[in-house]
């Protein structure tokens, strides 16, 4: 074992570059679950919206499956909250994809960045204590007291952050390594690019990236209400928000089996897309236009856009960034757009793995799926679409792009 | 330039600056006369009352004042705390202007009690409480802070704006190995080249009741109240759990190349890093010790070394039954006869369990230790348990040659991470 040298140590050695791509993809969102359901879908414009569930927040309702076909054991789906059984579902389906599911070598070996939120309450205990103590029941120790008595003890796993990683390598045995990313739309961008840098660099051969989020939390939208972020009453495009903008939360799970093009080939695995390069950067957000220079500046970077490139954003309808956003993108008004938000919500930390599970399916059926229909912002691509940038802005920090390209 | 690159024609990474608050105090120096002088840093919990818990005792930093309180406030002040204490000593940069990316440790942020409790009264008593009425009352910008205050990536947000660290901040739980793990990401990006410097902070500051009353319904925590001093006993028969406590621990790395070049005093070296998930149970390692085994054997190799040429443990020793008989096992696959006479200490014992921070506090003091060729103790080591039969260097401070540390981080969820630390270049 000592013996052993790791893809790293080679990789100095050799100073061989690696190309990496999109191996697998997991999708299990809203629109359903899968590529194929899901192409259809967007083929169609469907969108699976909620106003009424949630009232006054229009939110988008994750598409039930079975729970089994992806996490056999029923005693693994009660230690998740549904934040987690989504990911971990969308995780299965992305090694599926890839044609690594239960290989145990390769299982072993891979390496694993996540993006996750965490912490779903249970709203029944929270508002029992808070009710008690509106009818004057606030003796010191009884929140302790009700909270030592009402919270399952299991619950705290399902909080937990890095839970959901740690569900992935229970459920589907992915233990090379586990990481796991916080905050927000940011933490999708960079488990990205921190896959793909490690990749690139040989610190690593395969990766599994992604994030997911269960938009019919009724804690989150308290989260997002304190920043006045919701979506109210009748649902838009992103592009049709208005002064007052906002998001409607998305669920969803998206995953991708990311590895070097050498690796993949030696497994005689199909890749989907290239990813070229992901960069990222966080604006201060201080003064008006910050957002559209950032997203100017992350455009240089990311190396060469041919006049076939599109674009597909998880721009989340929220003012004043989106309005910005759309300034950026009216200077690149040759490339398509697409938002990923309109059609799946905002999913936070999965929005930017969404982004790239969509370009890479985009790329891999030789289209751009058709535009929303009603904003000037969205246009109808016949061409072939040769690239696809990924934009993910975040709704208050952080904003990421991605550059991937057809093989 | 050889002599910049290690045995892998990797860049060297070394250390320029450390950060350190426990529960012992604040800053280096009194940690370390503290730590070497085996006090313990455990006290009775007064920041709130413990009517009804099992465990009344923590390792809390009140000493730092936070108003009004929250245990994302306190993380954050930590973290500052230590990021300063770090960037002073490396003398890198100038006053927020960072050169390198951020790498932070913190716990997952959730919006706490107090701020429920404010928006039950928000709604009064006249009303049912549910989370609609919670909803109706939250918009109109009148919390607008606390979306600010309680989204994951807030703590990283502000350190990277006062520092002035270079692209995205990145905020990185692995629970108890999250502080070896941003260590580790900023080893990686330097050795890629990305950067000539990174900062490395984990911070922790959640002893507030709801998470006492998560690990403790984890049955996980020690419940030995009284004296609250000596309630961490790792590697003890009579250990019963782990203490929580609160710390931040922040490491400036840089190239051995640019340290050198504009003059910096290097602290000491991180050689390897090794990481290996467990995917048998949520709490619980596999109990044939393999992803441990791995983890260590992943570290010693990413260094280069074998393990005789570790010469202390700095061990994940928590206290619980389970982590201290786990590492044991792995420890001793790995290092053989030589698991008997290996020093291997657990800080855990003065500062209590500092969860997200561990690994970075841990890593501070594992540098110190290289540093002043002083070991650590295990305190409150009374009734060893002859299932474990490590020198933990019981209860009193040791002098010895030290020049290659191994630091171990394992967690939750199946997380494992392990530094190898020396003080020259291997």
């Amino acid at each position: 074992m000592t013996e052993m040298k790791s893809a790293e140590q080679k990789s100095f050695e050799t100073k061989a570059p690696t190309e990496v791509w999109i191996t697998g993809i997991g999708l299990a969102t809203s629109l359903g679950e899968g590529l194929d359901a899901h192409w259809e879908a967007l083929g169609q414009n469907r969108i699976n919206v909620d106003e009424k569930g949630f009232a006054p927040c229009v939110v988008h309702p994750w598409a039930q499956v079975n729970l089994d076909a992806q996490i056999p054991k029923k005693g693994d789906q009660r230690q998740m909250e549904a934040w987690q059984r989504i990911g971990t579902y969308a995780a299965g389906l992305a090694l599926e994809s890839a044609g690594v599911k239960g290989n145990a070598e390769i299982l072993a070996r891979m390496d694993m960045v996540v993006a996750a939120g965490g912490g779903e309450r249970d709203l029944a205990v929270d508002s029992n204590i808070l009710n008690m103590e509106a009818r004057g029941n606030s003796a010191p120790g009884s929140l302790n007291e009700r909270l030592m008595n009402d919270l399952r003890p299991t619950l705290f796993l399902a909080q937990l952050s890095n839970l959901l990683a740690g569900n992935i390598a229970i459920v589907h045995g992915v233990t090379g390594s586990s990481r796991t990313f916080m905050g927000e739309e940011a933490a999708g961008v960079d488990a990205a690019r921190i896959a793909l840098a490690r990749i690139a660099a040989g610190q690593s051969d395969i990766a599994l990236i992604g994030g997911s989020q269960n938009g019919e939390r009724k804690d989150l939208l308290v989260l997002y209400e304190f920043g006045g972020f919701n979506l109210k009453d009748k649902f838009a495009p992103v592009w049709a928000r208005g002064e007052a903008g906002g998001f409607a939360l998305g669920s969803g799970g998206a995953f991708l089996v990311i590895e070097s093009k050498a690796h993949a080939e030696a497994r005689g695995a199909k890749p989907f897309a290239r990813l070229v390069n992901v960069v990222a950067d966080m604006a201060r957000r201080k003064h008006a236009g910050e957002v559209t220079s950032t997203l100017e500046k992350l455009w240089g970077k990311l190396g060469k856009i041919d006049s076939k490139a599109a674009i597909i954003t998880g721009a989340t309808g929220v003012e004043p960034v989106t309005s910005e956003e759309r300034t950026f993108l009216k200077a690149h008004a040759q490339h398509p757009v697409r938002a990923s938000g309109t059609i799946f919500g905002h999913t936070m930390e999965a929005q930017f793995p969404l982004g790239l599970a969509l370009a890479a399916l985009s790329l891999s059926r030789g289209a751009l799926f058709p535009p929303d229909g009603t904003s000037a912002t969205e246009v109808e691509m016949s061409e072939r679409p040769s690239q696809i940038v990924v934009i993910g802005t975040g709704h208050w920090r952080g904003e990421g792009m991605a550059l991937v390209e057809a093989i | 330039m050889t002599a910049t690159r290690d045995k892998f024609g990797r860049p060297i990474i070394v250390v320029t600056g450390m950060g350190v608050v426990t529960s012992l105090g604040s800053g280096k120096a009194d940690n370390w006369k503290k730590l070497t002088a085996g006090e313990s840093g455990i006290r009775t919990i007064t920041r709130f009352p413990t009517d009804g818990l099992k465990t009344t005792m923590a390792g809390t930093v009140d000493f730092i004042p936070v108003e009004p309180f929250s245990s994302t406030d306190l993380s954050e002040r930590l973290g500052e705390l230590v990021a300063e204490e770090a960037i002073a000593q490396a003398g890198i940069g100038t006053k927020g202007d960072f050169p390198g990316p951020l790498f932070l440790a913190v716990a997952p942020v959730e919006v706490e009690w107090p701020q429920r409790q404010e928006l039950g009264r928000a709604i009064g008593s006249a009303t049912e409480i549910n989370y609609d009425a919670m909803l109706r009352v939250s918009g109109g910008g009148r919390y607008t802070e606390y979306h600010r205050r309680f989204l994951f990536g807030s703590v990283a947000g502000h350190l990277a704006e006062i520092f002035g660290t270079k692209g995205s901040p990145i905020s990185l739980s692995t629970a108890c190995a999250s502080g070896a793990s941003a260590i580790q990401l900023g080893v990686e990006a330097i050795r890629r080249g990305e950067a000539d410097a990174a900062l490395c902070v984990a911070t922790d500051g959640s002893v507030n009741p709801e998470a006492l009353v998560r690990f403790s319904l984890l049955s996980a925590l020690s419940t030995h109240n009284e004296p609250p001093q000596a309630a961490a006993r790792p590697f003890s028969k009579n250990r019963d759990g782990f203490v929580m406590a609160e710390g931040a621990g922040a490491l400036v790395l840089e190239s051995l190349e640019a340290a050198t070049a504009r003059g910096a005093t290097i602290l000491g070296i991180v050689a390897g890093c090794g990481e290996l998930a467990d995917s048998f149970h949520r709490t619980r390692s596999s109990p044939d010790g393999k992803p441990i085994i791995g983890c260590v054997r992943n570290a010693l190799s990413d260094a280069g070394i074998v393990s005789d040429q570790i010469d202390y443990i700095n061990a994940h020793g928590t206290g619980t039954p389970e982590n201290d008989k786990m590492e044991y096992l792995g420890i001793s696959t790995v290092f053989g006869e030589r698991a008997k006479q290996i020093p291997v200490s657990s800080n855990k014992s003065m500062v209590g369990h500092t969860l997200s921070a561990a690994g970075a506090v841990e890593a501070v003091f594992s540098l110190l230790t290289l540093e002043h060729q002083r070991i650590p103790p295990t305190i409150n080591y009374d009734i060893p348990d002859p299932a474990i039969p490590f020198d933990v260097v019981p209860n009193k401070a040791r002098d010895a040659r030290v020049t290659a540390v191994m630091s171990n981080s394992f967690g939750f969820g199946g997380q494992n991470a392990s530094l190898v630390l020396t003080r020259e270049p291997v």
